[in-house]
């Protein structure tokens, strides 16, 4: 790459000297330090002549300067990096060094992140890899504890999502009509495995779609979890760990289904159909814009009733209803999770609804979302289709606000917008754990209370 | 007392940052900056495979240089300016824990690191690292760290013998 006129122009204010580097008559690369000042107009830099034969760079060849800066912060280390490197022909004249430029080569970490550094890296990093394999004649790879790759792998955190639908459609159930405890932990098991399978399945289809690779700006939110991408888990190895999880999941179903009623099958086919096509061609959902709406039915709705159907052996009204918001809230977090992915998803032709839509759209349909959210629990409770005690989930609703205000700020800002993202999965974890709190409030005042008031159950 | 001459080794055991410069395949230089890590014989630096350029350089060509010229970047009264001309190796032996052998060193001038290292999951391959070991062979010393004066030369490998 060339230097710009403005990059020579702004040497002055961002580094205090200069570093010239060439190679001496030994073939040592010598470098040798000196106060500069920039010529933008002529494109050139002027460096002060340095003292001393052994040290003298060499006229008319082809040197390398850099610029080079940092922020010493006592008891950490420092921060503030930033270095430019150009190379080109050297040539006295009048007494000093001009240098003029014709590539250049830098970082500032105030105009791009270390992660995003870090990532452009990825490339080079497998490069090393696979010729330090050829050199050794054993295959080279990256490692991770096996604790820490399943974590990364699976994206086990995220669990969160399957976790509150289920146990609110168990909540559901345990309220109308009993409770039983080991097939509520066996749909929490297999809710999970599918979740996982999900997950790690998503990463395979990314990977092969190029998605992951384009995305310099991956986030512990978003991005994926770049196992297959950095080298620490072959293809084959997440595809065959897909399958197991979904093996186990569907197993945990069809056995769940045996025990409860085959009308589970139903609502377990529809999840699983919709868990493998949100990625996986040919219908991959998410590519289409589908993605919120596949998530919010997959860990709304779906688990919720699912997970209530096992308790009771039917359907029933309330515990769809009860999963509205969460299903809602849940989109909300691929919603905004999507907003740092956007231009690499839009190079790897994944039409999410952030690619779609301006930012203001985004921002309105966040915030709309939410008002509906909120807006359904306090008309659910008030009315008495859920039980009264739900109405406690409006205590979660302020958490939308800092998400809303970072997408304002942050909006192309990929890492500032981070807090904002862990701020929308409490705002999922604690609207449906109140929800769940809403049931166990009625369940406890109905065993406590003969006749109950109205206002707890 | 190291093999460096006693100015110099006081550099290099406060520099933050030094320019590591390398010789690429066209026989050009290419300049990085590094922290500089010494035990009295050897420098020492890392590099991460993210960033692995300079290690495929060095095993192309082991000549190299490392100059400390910040001011802010060294703790060292008066100030002065050195570069270190020597051999280097690349221990890539063991990327993804040969590295650690010089983490004390490191820890002493970025106590940060081990805040980085506890969160290794999320950079997984920066803690997959190189570890290039200089071994000088001659050095140059700028008193006051002015250059238009010329520097004491010091030839290390004459001066081991």
């Amino acid at each position: 790459m060339k230097p710009t006129p403005e990059l020579i122009a702004g040497l002055e204010s961002r580094f205090e000297h200069a570093v010239i580097a060439f190679v001496d008559d030994d073939g040592y690369p010598l470098s040798v330090a000196t106060d500069f000042r920039a010529d933008p107009d002529r494109g050139v830099v002027i460096l002060n002549a340095v003292a001393g034969e052994e040290v003298q760079p060499p006229e008319g060849e082809r040197v390398n300067v850099v610029f080079s800066h940092i922020r010493p912060q006592p008891g950490i280390g420092y921060d503030e990096r930033r270095y430019v490197s150009l190379w080109g022909p050297l040539r006295k004249v009048d007494g000093r060094l001009e240098l003029a430029p014709d590539r250049v080569q830098g970082w500032d970490e105030q105009e791009m992140s270390f992660f995003e550094l870090s990532e452009r890296g990825v490339p080079q990093a497998r490069k090393y890899l696979e010729r330090l394999s050829e050199d050794t004649g054993r295959e080279v790879r990256p490692r991770l504890s096996f604790g820490w790759l399943f974590l990364r792998a699976t994206r086990l955190p995220f669990l969160t999502a399957t976790f509150v639908p289920v146990l609110l459609g168990i909540a559901v159930a345990a309220w109308k009509d009993g409770f039983n405890w080991w097939l509520a932990l066996l749909t929490v098991i297999g809710g999970a495995c599918i979740h996982l399978g999900l997950n790690v399945a998503n990463d395979v289809f990314d990977t092969q779609s190029g998605a992951d690779e384009e995305n310099v700006n991956p986030t512990q939110f978003s991005g994926g979890s770049r196992v297959i991408l950095y080298g620490l888990v072959s293809m084959r190895q997440m595809a065959l760990l897909s399958l197991a999880f979904y093996a186990v999941g569907i197993g945990i179903g069809i056995f769940l289904a045996a025990y409860s009623g085959w009308g589970l099958l139903w609502i377990g086919v529809a999840g699983a159909l919709i868990s493998l096509f949100y990625t996986a061609p040919p219908l991959k959902l998410v590519h289409r814009g589908l993605g919120e709406v596949c998530v919010a039915l997959g860990f709304g709705p779906i688990m919720a009733l699912g997970a209530y159907y096992v308790q009771t052996g039917a359907y029933d009204l309330e515990p769809l209803l009860a999963s509205i918001p969460v299903g809602i809230l849940i989109a909300l977090i691929l919603y905004l999770n999507e907003v740092p992915d956007r231009p690499a998803d839009a190079r790897a032709g994944k039409r999410t609804l952030p690619v779609r839509l301006s930012k203001e759209w985004v921002i309105r349909g966040y915030s709309g979302a939410v008002v509906v959210t909120f807006g359904l629990i306090a008309v659910f409770a008030i009315t008495g289709l859920l039980v009264r005690p739900t109405i406690i989930a409006l205590a979660a609703a302020p958490l939308a606000l800092p998400v809303i205000r970072a997408l304002r700020d942050s909006y192309d800002q990929p890492y500032a917008l981070m807090p904002a993202m862990a701020k929308n999965i409490q705002l999922h974890l604690a609207t449906g754990l109140l929800l769940i709190l809403g049931y166990v409030i009625a369940i406890v005042a109905d065993g406590v209370f003969d006749d109950p008031p109205s206002f707890l159950t | 007392m190291g093999v460096l001459p006693q100015p110099v080794e006081e550099l290099l055991e406060t520099a933050l940052v030094s320019e590591l410069t390398v010789v690429d395949g066209s026989g050009l230089p290419v300049t990085h900056p590094l922290i500089p890590l010494y035990d009295g014989e050897v420098i020492y630096l890392t590099s991460s495979i993210l960033f692995s350029k300079k290690l495929e350089h060095i095993k192309g060509n082991p000549k190299v240089s490392i100059s400390i010229s910040d001011p802010v970047a060294v703790d060292v009264e008066p100030f002065r300016r050195a570069t270190i001309q020597g051999d280097a190796t690349v221990d890539d032996a063991d990327l993804h824990a040969g590295w650690e052998r010089v983490l004390p060193l490191w820890r002493k001038k970025e106590p940060a690191i081990d805040m980085f290292l506890g969160k290794r999951v999320a950079l997984p391959l920066f803690f997959e690292r190189g570890v290039i070991e200089v071994r000088p062979t001659k050095a140059f010393l700028w008193a006051n760290g002015a250059t238009d004066r010329p520097p004491q030369v010091f030839d290390v490998v004459k001066a081991m013998a």
